[in-house]
């Protein structure tokens, strides 16, 4: 399937580029006439998986960080952040609720909250090579939205 | 900062504004562990009110408080946490394990 829409943003793994991504995230998804509740699960997931990008990718350096975002027809918007930073040396393990190699400002819920707020997630991770997380959301069909 | 601390007798209230990130996080964390062991209150209270945004940042924030507060006998209250951060918490299952309330 074809997406109706596309957008690639790159940007350094600073973390000051967290709330710069969910925004541009939720700029792009306010095309979709989203609900509130979907515009602050978009936002969410987007945080979590930057941050982890930022955090995990590249805990000691500075490294580039991909977000692109897809809309499909029939409501579908999918999201894709990607590094090529350190990889996940086992992607079950940090799955797991409460996991984290990260300081103690950190809660081990980030795919936690990725998975309760998407349809889907995908995460692909290479060692050395760098953390690929795509994921999927149909939104809620809205009376008079725009496709 | 964008955090104020208002304290009576041994009550503590926070009220927390803005986004709550891993980019605030650390002084989040940093300043909530001063205030709790400067002021030693009997109850804490986290304001959400204010809170425009919050992920599982926020989450480790909480549980950080809630070891704060375990480790002094005290307790800890939520107040007034807006739909997008309640649904992260719930997600995390944090809503079972400390209390919320209106103010």
């Amino acid at each position: 399937m074809k997406p109706v829409n596309s957008v690639k943003l790159e940007f350094l793994s600073r973390s000051a580029n967290e709330g710069f991504a969910r925004s541009a995230a939720a700029c792009f998804a306010a095309q979709m006439d989203p609900t509130l509740e979907e515009l602050g699960d978009l936002k969410t997931a987007v945080s979590e998986a930057v941050t982890n990008a930022i955090v995990h990718g590249y805990p000691e350096e500075l490294g580039k960080v991909s977000l692109r975002l897809r809309r499909y027809e029939d409501r579908t918007l999918e999201i894709r952040v990607q590094d090529w930073g350190r990889g996940i040396p086992d992607v079950e393990k940090a799955r797991e609720p409460m996991f984290t190699t990260g300081g103690e400002e950190r809660s081990g819920m980030g795919f936690t909250i990725m998975e309760s707020f998407m349809d889907a997630v995908k995460i692909r991770s290479r060692p050395g090579r760098g953390t690929c997380v795509t994921m999927r959301k149909k939104l809620s069909s809205r009376p008079g939205g725009r496709l | 900062m964008e955090l104020t601390c208002r304290s009576r007798s041994c009550k503590t209230r926070w009220k927390l504004t803005g986004e709550i990130d891993h980019h605030r996080a650390q002084a989040l964390s940093r300043e909530l562990e001063r205030e709790v062991s400067t002021r030693l209150p009997g109850e804490l209270v986290l304001d959400f009110s204010g809170v425009t945004f919050m992920d599982s940042s926020g989450i480790a924030l909480v549980l950080r408080a809630s070891r704060l507060m375990e480790e002094l006998g005290g307790r800890l209250r939520l107040e007034s946490v807006p739909g997008q951060a309640l649904r992260v918490l719930k997600a995390a299952g944090i809503h079972r394990r400390v209390e919320l309330g209106e103010e």
